[in-house]
């Protein structure tokens, strides 16, 4: 069983409807039709990265919660970044993995390990406090409300298909008017 | 040589600059005068990354939030980190900082005239990016840190420091 990847981030977004979010790749375009928003940092830029900007946030305001919705093709590029977060431990970083077998924007051929890899294995051996695996939606929306409230670094593995299309709006996700409106969000959030 | 350059002097460099995170990898080059000081310090956040291109989102992450941070890294990790450093750097202009130990280059020779190919081609490929640099390696070339890594963050551009060595071994 698996869950649309649009109907899964639309709970999300029910519960987490105003924090700081750094969605990758098709995740990103579903997220910015979802919940637009100018504290979603888009700009992620090479592949894989997103967890480690996201970490870079979560060190630098540790008082503002930060939701990474990552890929696993992007995650396995950089798998380093498990243990990274977990030295550092971030209570304030929650880390949703879209599980789909594939590099869906890249041609969606598969991804290696595709029927085996077990992110949640993986991020609590890397030194986080909890992790999730979740295929039905119902579960996963009844479990959200308590994972959110745990501290982190916390990793959410969703296995989900593609749901509803979301154009793929490249110049809005490399725009310097996406960065500069994050960043205003970002100080208009802290105070500053 | 006369005013060798110290870890004591690039530290001191750093925090004036007021520098609060060190996002690093070890680098034979900077370990014992930079890293393990760093890791005693308690002027310094240090986060150890497991690869450098990690180091270059991390800094750019905190960038966003008026926080200033280091990539510590030999020139081997900035070789494999150089498409995230071309986004950060050349494509969104963020100041990301880094400064990068030159292992293996040869005592009194110019990055650019070295025989071992990872140093020579550091900086003409900061040359093509765009990225200004500064080769640290003498005393006084220390006192130039803050005055540059103020102006990275206040015109937003990347940022890179080379280091040959320390001391007799430059």
């Amino acid at each position: 069983m698996t869950m649309k990847r649009d109907q899964a981030l639309r709970v999300l977004s029910q519960h987490y409807p105003d924090g700081i979010v750094v969605p990758v790749y098709q995740s990103a375009f579903d997220w910015m039709g979802i919940r637009p928003h100018p504290l979603n940092y888009l700009c992620t830029g090479a592949m894989g990265q997103g967890s480690s900007h996201a970490l870079g946030l979560a060190l630098a305001c540790p008082t503002e919660p930060v939701v990474v919705l990552d890929g696993d093709g992007s995650l396995l590029m950089n798998l380093g970044t498990l243990v990274t977060i977990g030295d550092q431990s971030p209570r304030n970083l929650w880390h949703f993995v879209c599980q789909n077998g594939m590099y869906e924007v890249n041609g969606e051929f598969p991804v290696p390990g595709k029927s085996t890899v077990d992110f949640a294995a993986m991020a609590m051996a890397a030194g986080y406090k909890a992790a999730h695996t979740f295929s039905d939606l119902n579960e996963f929306s009844c479990a959200l409300p308590s994972i959110l409230a745990t501290p982190g670094p916390l990793l959410v593995a969703l296995q989900v298909e593609a749901g509803a299309p979301f154009p793929r709006n490249y110049q809005e996700i490399h725009s310097a008017q996406s960065r500069a409106a994050f960043k205003a969000a970002l100080a208009g959030r802290r105070g500053r | 040589m006369t005013d060798p350059l110290s870890g004591e002097q690039i530290l001191a460099g750093l925090a004036q600059a007021e520098i609060e995170f060190v996002v690093a990898l070890p680098d034979i080059v900077t370990c014992d005068e930079l890293l393990w000081p760093i890791e005693r310090s308690q002027s310094f956040r240090l986060v150890n990354v497991c690869k450098e291109d990690e180091g270059v989102s991390i800094c750019a992450g905190m960038s966003y939030a008026e926080k200033r941070a280091l990539l510590l890294m030999q020139h081997t990790g900035f070789l494999d980190s150089i498409n995230a450093i071309r986004v950060m750097g050349m494509d969104y202009q963020l100041p990301v900082v880094m400064m990068i130990g030159l292992q293996g280059i040869e005592k009194d020779c110019a990055p650019t005239d070295s025989k071992q190919n990872g140093v020579r081609i550091v900086e003409p490929i900061l040359d093509a990016m765009s990225i200004p640099y500064h080769v640290l390696i003498r005393g006084r070339d220390a006192a130039g840190i803050p005055e540059a890594i103020d102006e990275a963050y206040t015109a937003s551009h990347p940022l890179v420091f080379l280091i040959p060595g320390f001391g007799d071994d430059a």
